[in-house]
């Protein structure tokens, strides 16, 4: 077992020590606030020979991406970070990175996507990245943020899984607030103790055996290679449930796919993703003191979507209300209509969506006791009115 | 001084590269360019990082590859972007020990769109960054995979699907991008201009380009048959012809600022630009329904300038191009 | 059977995974020969070319690489594949080829 050391960091910087940790072979990143402390931190590391990799300073998202693809193809076990506008502007390799199944680990500091500007916490950002293949863990606190980088390459790295993994935290919020965080101290640092091994691609570019990789795929071929990366993705959930298991096993901390919270009893309940998971525990904590039966469900894996795990969690509500810090215009938010999907025919609570907290707006237990306020408004009507509404902005 | 074929026999028999069986157009040059590189570096393994481009779809057409490398498409504008990163992944497998140590030759290819328009950013960021590989810019002067679209790199007056040869406006208005200038400014030690129908002189260029630690660059002018509008027999007559009428002369930069002039000759007789002009349907609209003069001297007065500038850079070097 | 046949019996479970083709110049499958309107005829009437060695345009232009050398010193062109494009008639130097109607 590995020992264990608590130090107060902030989110970024606890990215960076758990990449480091990972040993990874190459990194490609571009800076973007609110991301930009762990490309920097990284690059310390690098500098001073704590971490032996080739950084590339690319010339723009884009490029880091590609020559993420690059390296992974070459057999490299790789590592970026970006947020916001540099997702939006890598978008395109994303999704072919996740197409040929490259193993990259890519942390998001999630920030609201342009327009308006704007470098503070939502969702908006990886959600663009929410049908491109790549596998997608959100954060709840530094500790996960750090404990989930070095779980991402194990999974991606699975020869059953080989796709590419997306970490998320929230930008600012966890970014940049200092937390405790106990970071491991691997005796044996190659392979984390045996948790992280090196990588074996399930392919790769090879002269003695050479391969074709990007292919121009007519109709014919299209959907059954897409059938496969679909496979693969929804085969990844198994994995993903082991390492956590085998992490916890071995360091004690248990993150879990749905993790419910006081929802035994509960007759109303929040679905939450990132850090709004915590400001909701302390909001049930108060409303529970004040008699009120209340519940959250943490969504942390949001793609694979869990499908029987949520079904699971939220069977016995009476309401609930999906929290979503994106919304796809003209329609609801991403974490609800994946919700509601999987609920779909099933007897259980009323569901309606919440769309909180867009460019940065502070999520606090008031805005906990608004939504909890307004499913029981829900569940005493019996039926769901206003499918969609928006929390905490004036005029509203 | 490294060793460079003189004539075609010594280049090595068998195909290292592209294989038959590709979809390229009768009688397109890409093919032969393909086959070039391959044969060009025959003592060393070679992956092939290509940008979505003519030669990247016709050869590559699921589950059909004509390659016989190890061979990656990413996407259109980042061939420069992919190959600094296999080129990373590789060195650092090698200096962790992961794979065995081994000369790998890392090569980037795409078309003028690749490279000079959409293209241009990564292969800037690429060249500034120094890594260890050769881009090759195969130029048959627009965007032919999609249906010849006009590109940075169509010359002046030429039609393209974008820049038709119509009633008011005569074709493209603006002039060929000086793609080696820019990409010399960056200081690389070596990149080159080369013709198709000069292939050995093609070959000694990517040799030389290989031997480079570090970032070098070839641009080869690949007349089209279909975007160009000439029989399928013709592609190097034409570039033959874009080489002497010196609208595309070969030359060589070292560091950013020797130039090195191989062919043609300052001695030579000029041939005037119209005898490649006239050879090519994209540039009939220049001679009927009436010849279009004026515009013919333009062309003819960007060459004559064009050129003047390449020999006040340059020096003529003896090494000219051989077959 | 083609790799394509190979490959369209196969459900998607079994094929290679990321899109990949997972051996060399499998297009060598795909006989471009059928594209011809024209074909090449070396040395027709009589044998022009008799020291293709000393030479080797056609060899080195084509584009197919539908010619090959053959020991000692000789050439063939390779059928399966000529697209009947002309360039090694037009290019030859001493003209010993000749495009013939398919």
């Amino acid at each position: 077992m590995a020992k264990a050391k608590v130090l107060g960091m902030m989110g970024d910087f606890a990215v960076a020590e758990a990449a480091k940790l990972c040993n990874p072979d190459v990194i490609a990143a571009y800076p973007i606030t609110p991301q930009t402390i762990i490309v920097e931190r990284l690059a310390e590391f690098v500098a001073d020979g704590e971490l032996d990799c080739d950084y590339i300073c690319v010339e723009s998202e884009h490029s880091a991406m590609s020559a993420c693809f690059g390296a992974s193809a070459a057999g490299a076990r790789v590592y970026t970070a970006t947020a916001s506008q540099g997702l939006a502007l890598m978008i395109e390799i994303v999704y072919i990175t996740a197409s040929a199944r490259f193993p990259v680990v890519m942390t998001i500091a999630n920030r609201a996507l342009s327009g308006p500007i704007n470098i503070h916490c939502d969702h908006s950002d990886a959600m663009l990245a929410r049908d491109s293949g790549w596998i997608q863990l959100f954060a709840e606190d530094c500790q996960e943020a750090y404990d989930s980088t070095i779980q991402a390459f194990r999974i991606a790295e699975d020869k059953q899984v080989s796709l590419p993994v997306i970490n998320c935290l929230d930008g600012f919020v966890l970014s940049h607030s200092i937390e405790p965080v106990e970071i491991l101290e691997p005796t044996e640092e190659e392979t984390l103790d045996g948790f992280l091994p090196i990588r074996d691609p399930l392919y790769k570019l090879d002269v003695d055996a050479p391969i074709a990789q990007g292919l121009l795929a007519l109709p014919e071929f299209y959907m059954e290679i897409k059938r496969g990366q679909q496979e693969a993705h929804l085969r990844s959930l198994d994995v993903i449930k082991e390492v956590i298991q085998d992490f916890g096993d071995r360091w004690g901390r248990y993150w879990p796919v749905v993790e419910p919270y006081q929802m035994d009893d509960a007759e109303v309940a929040v679905v939450t993703i990132g850090s709004s998971t915590g400001t909701g525990r302390a909001a049930i904590d108060e409303l529970r003191a004040e008699g009120k039966k209340v519940g959250l469900v943490k969504l942390r894996c949001f793609r694979p979507f869990p499908v029987k795990d949520i079904q699971a969690a939220l069977k016995n509500a009476g309401a609930v209300g999906v929290c979503d810090r994106a919304v796809s215009f003209g329609s609801t938010g991403p974490a609800y209509a994946d919700t509601a999907g999987a609920m779909v025919g099933r007897s259980g609570p009323l569901i309606k969506n919440f769309i909180i907290g867009l460019g940065g707006k502070d999520i606090t237990i008031d805005t906990f006791r608004a939504m909890y306020d307004n499913l029981y408004a829900d569940l005493a009507k019996g039926e769901v009115e206003e499918p969609v509404e928006w929390i905490g902005i004036r005029g509203e | 001084m490294a060793d460079y074929p003189t004539k075609l026999a010594d280049l090595p028999k068998e195909e290292r590269s592209v294989s038959s069986g590709h979809r390229l157009c009768t009688g397109c040059a890409a093919g032969t360019i393909a086959r070039l590189v391959g044969k060009a570096v025959p003592d060393k393994p070679l992956m092939w990082v290509n940008a979505t481009c003519c030669l990247e779809v016709a050869t590559t057409i699921y589950p059909f590859a004509a390659w016989h490398v190890p061979w990656i498409h990413c996407a259109f504008e980042n061939a420069a972007a992919t190959a600094s990163g296999v080129r990373s992944g590789l060195d650092m497998l090698m200096k962790k020990g992961r794979i065995p140590q081994r000369d790998i030759e890392v090569i980037a290819i795409g078309g003028d769109g690749g490279t000079y328009d959409i293209g241009i950013q990564a292969i800037s960021g690429a060249i500034e960054r120094g890594h260890d590989f050769v881009y090759i810019c195969y130029d048959n002067e627009a965007y032919m995979n999609t249906g010849i679209q006009r590109s940075g790199a169509t010359m002046h007056a030429a039609w393209t699907t974008t820049s038709p040869a119509g009633e008011a406006i005569p074709g493209k208005q603006e002039f060929k991008k000086p793609l080696l200038r820019i990409v010399a400014a960056h200081g690389l030690e070596y990149c080159a201009t080369a013709s198709c129908s000069y292939p050995l002189d093609f070959v000694r260029k990517v040799k030389r380009a290989v031997d480079v630690k570090g970032p070098a660059f070839v641009h080869i002018i690949q007349p089209c048959l279909r975007g160009w509008r000439f029989g399928t027999e013709m592609s190097f007559q034409v570039a033959r012809l874009a080489v002497e009428s010196r609208f595309f002369p070969l030359y060589e930069v070292y560091w950013g600022h020797k130039f090195v002039l191989n062919y043609p000759n300052p001695i030579l007789t000029k041939v005037d630009v119209e005898d490649y002009l006239k050879l090519q349907g994209r540039l009939r609209h220049l001679f009927k329904p009436e010849r279009k003069q004026e515009i013919l001297d333009v062309i003819q007065a960007h060459v004559d300038k064009e050129w003047d500038k390449l020999l006040e850079l340059a020096e003529f070097s003896e090494r000219s191009a051989t077959y | 059977m083609t790799i394509q046949d190979e490959y369209r019996k196969k459900g998607w479970k079994d094929l290679p995974p990321g899109g990949i083709v997972d051996r060399p110049a499998t297009a060598r499958d795909y006989k471009t020969g059928t594209w011809r309107a024209f074909r090449p005829i070396r040395n027709k009437d009589k044998k022009i070319c008799q020291n293709p060695e000393a030479c080797l345009v056609c060899w080195i232009l084509c584009p197919d690489a539908a010619i090959i050398r053959v020991e000692p010193n000789e050439l063939e062109i390779d059928l399966d594949y000529c697209k009947g494009c002309g360039v090694c008639a037009l290019e030859c130097p001493l003209k010993a080829i000749e495009m013939e109607q398919e």
